[in-house]
């Protein structure tokens, strides 16, 4: 079977430098996939260049959804490439500020509405329904992230944890069957980590969704994974289970530099 | 702070004041006889003028600040609570109908007249606020679709003989068609650079209509316009400023009730979005350049019949009315409203443009308060006069998600 995403060769140039070199993924349905590596890696420019942000210089991004062609991505503008169904969220928490909770999960929504402009100033029933299911539709989201008691508080006043897991609810509203996490536990205290550890589980479990995460805590990494994907300088250098990885002198030097005796 | 640093800080202010406005409001030097008046009085009061307004000025930044930190959940503007509530909403409204209807019968005919200019900048404000409100693109020429309008109406009537009535639907078409054009290459532009090229953009519009004397007669305008009629009936001149005012306040209506229903929309959102966060907006699968395309449409659509009365009404238009200084105009009435508040955009538009008429009294001050009082609203209140506040959602459905969320809970 075609791995639901398929990376070969990807390469990313910024002038003379060299952020993504030749680097191949692949991941298969309903993996929880992890992609590590030190900082400035090219990770967070990896998932720029399958999501559309960037344009990339070379190689080829295809994606297998489930029961479709394969087709790529290469290319594409990001709203293109989210109507495909791969999702994202970001590093830096990127919610929009100036709306409610709710709004922010409908605006993902946005891509399976049809409803146009004339539709929007003349409210025809069938723009009436789709607006009411689309309200619905969120606030079910929200209730499986556990964000529903939040609904119409503005974005911006939410606790840090529950900011994150709004970015991952708003990604969940656009129907992707691939979702990719920007270190999603950046800034989490043990407790809210515990937390979205369960929650990706239950996504790749119930939503049936296969699941690429960048992250730093390597607990979670590990606990969580069934392959990782190492970077270092733009080059991927292993890649494995999480008891390979562990394992692999390589992936020790990335991190720790060359090996020591009194490590 | 302690209230001797505060004494200490206005004392400061006091006496800089002092120092500052000492050659002009002090030193008095009489060219005839040669001799210099010092008015020592002057200073005192301006010393403890000075004292006591920055005292004020603190005090009410502190208390803003203070209110900023401690309250989590904003407080709603008493408006927005006035149209939520039930119970006054009614007869809320009803007054506000019972006001704008009664008032061209009970004031003379130059109130009325204002009044249709404040409304005229009701409309173009509701628009210019879907631009830079909603979709947070900074737009200094707006007044140019203004322009398309007012003389897509004189020409077409010149040319064609066509009615105020024919040119209005027409003219929305036009300043549609006029929004895309420039909304097309200014697509990759966003914050000052959009500004910059929007700015250009009205000017070559203006410039335009000046130079053009075949097409557009030039600096000398267009005159006699004739006013709308009804049904082919013409009204005598003071009838017909009570019919236009009609015409506007349907107009607005019509305004507020499509900007609203656009605003609670998906493009509407998608505005938002984009306002927000053009990055994030992109990844949630919403198209950038459509979004910004519409919103500069739309926007332009009401500007354009806005020019349709303003050439009505006043049935001569040079360029002149249409010069950058009318773009900042439109721009203050969102910004001192409420950027996204269609209810802040209304108010800024009604105190922006009847307050300088009705401050003629104080006449050769009466710029030097309005400034003075936009630089206090921003400073005490930068969401606007009447912010903006985002729907919220009731959920009559909320038996069935509940139960869920417990079925859901038991079983984790």
């Amino acid at each position: 079977m075609e791995p639901i995403l398929n990376v070969k060769n990807l390469t990313m140039k910024f002038g003379g430098l060299k952020a993504l070199d030749d680097v191949s993924i692949a991941i298969e349905k309903g993996q929880i996939a992890a992609l590590i590596g030190p900082n400035g890696a090219g990770k967070t420019t990896f998932f720029n260049c399958i999501t559309g942000i960037y344009d990339p210089t070379g190689g080829e991004v295809q994606i297998t959804p489930p029961g479709k062609n394969t087709q790529s991505l290469k290319g594409l503008k990001p709203n293109y490439v989210t109507e495909r169904g791969v999702a994202r969220t970001f590093q830096n928490i990127r919610l929009f500020h100036g709306m409610t909770v709710l709004e922010n999960v409908m605006i993902g929504r946005h891509c399976r509405l049809s409803s146009g402009i004339i539709k929007a100033m003349l409210k025809p029933p069938s723009q009436r329904e789709e607006e009411k299911k689309a309200v619905y539709d969120s606030y079910e989201i929200l209730e499986k992230i556990g964000l529903d008691k939040y609904v119409n508080e503005m974005a911006v006043n939410l606790p840090y944890g529950a900011q994150r897991r709004l970015e991952i609810a708003r990604a969940l509203a656009t129907e992707p069957f691939l979702l990719l996490l920007d270190e999603p536990a950046a800034g989490m205290n043990p407790q809210e980590t515990k937390e979205l550890d369960d929650l990706i589980l239950w996504l790749r479990d119930n939503e049936n969704l296969t699941i690429l995460l960048i992250e730093h805590d390597m607990k979670l990494v590990m606990s969580l994974s069934d392959w990782i994907h190492v970077v270092d300088y733009g080059k991927k250098i292993a890649e494995g289970t999480p008891k390979e990885i562990k394992a692999n002198p390589d992936v020790i030097k990335a991190y720790l530099g060359e090996e020591s005796d009194d490590a | 702070m302690p209230i001797k640093e505060q004494l200490k800080q206005s004392l400061i202010f006091a006496f800089w004041f002092m120092i500052l406005t000492f050659p002009i409001m002090v030193i008095k030097v009489n060219t005839i006889h040669n001799t210099i008046v010092f008015r020592w009085a002057n200073l005192l009061w301006v010393g403890v003028l000075s004292f006591f307004a920055s005292w004020l000025w603190n005090y009410f930044l502190r208390r803003t600040e203070a209110r900023k930190k401690s309250d989590v959940d904003e407080d709603v503007p008493l408006i927005h609570q006035l149209l939520q509530n039930n119970r006054f909403r009614r007869p809320f409204l009803g007054l506000l109908a019972a006001f704008f209807i009664a008032y061209p019968f009970v004031f003379p005919m130059y109130h009325t007249s204002i009044m249709i200019s404040a409304l005229v900048y009701v409309m173009l404000g509701l628009g210019l606020n879907i631009v830079v409100g909603l979709a947070g693109l900074l737009d200094l020429g707006y007044v140019a679709f203004y322009a398309v309008g007012a003389y897509a109406y004189a020409l077409l009537n010149l040319h064609f003989g066509l009615s105020f009535w024919m040119v209005l639907p027409l003219s929305a078409l036009l300043g549609t068609m006029f929004g895309i054009l420039l909304g097309y290459p200014v697509l990759r532009l966003r914050g000052d650079y959009l500004a910059i090229v929007t700015l250009g953009f009205g000017e070559i519009i203006r410039i335009v209509l000046e130079n053009w004397d075949e097409f557009s007669n030039g600096p000398r305008g267009i005159s006699d316009i004739p006013a709308p009629t009804f049904f082919g009936h013409q009204f005598n001149q003071d009838n017909t400023m009570i019919y236009i005012y009609f015409i506007v306040i349907a107009l607005v209506l019509m305004t507020i009730f499509f900007v609203n229903r656009l605003e609670n929309s998906k493009i509407g959102r998608a505005w938002i979005a984009l306002r927000d966060d053009e990055i994030a907006c992109q990844a949630m699968g919403i198209d950038k350049f459509k979004t910004k395309l519409t919103a500069f449409a739309l926007g332009a659509t009401w500007a354009a019949m806005g020019g349709v009365i303003f050439a009505a009404k006043t049935s001569y238009i040079n360029p002149m009315s249409f010069t950058i200084w009318e773009s900042i105009t439109i721009l203050c009435v969102v910004v001192i409203g409420g950027m996204g508040s269609a209810v802040g955009v209304i108010a800024g538009a009604l105190v922006l443009i009847l307050l300088p008429e009705y401050l003629r009294a104080v006449a050769e001050y009466r710029m030097l308060v309005f400034g003075a009082l936009q630089v206090i609203v921003m400073v005490f209140k930068p969401d606007g006069l009447i912010k903006s506040v985002r729907k919220v959602y009731t959920f009559k459905t909320s038996q069935e998600p509940q139960q869920e969320k417990i079925a859901h809970g038991t079983h984790t």
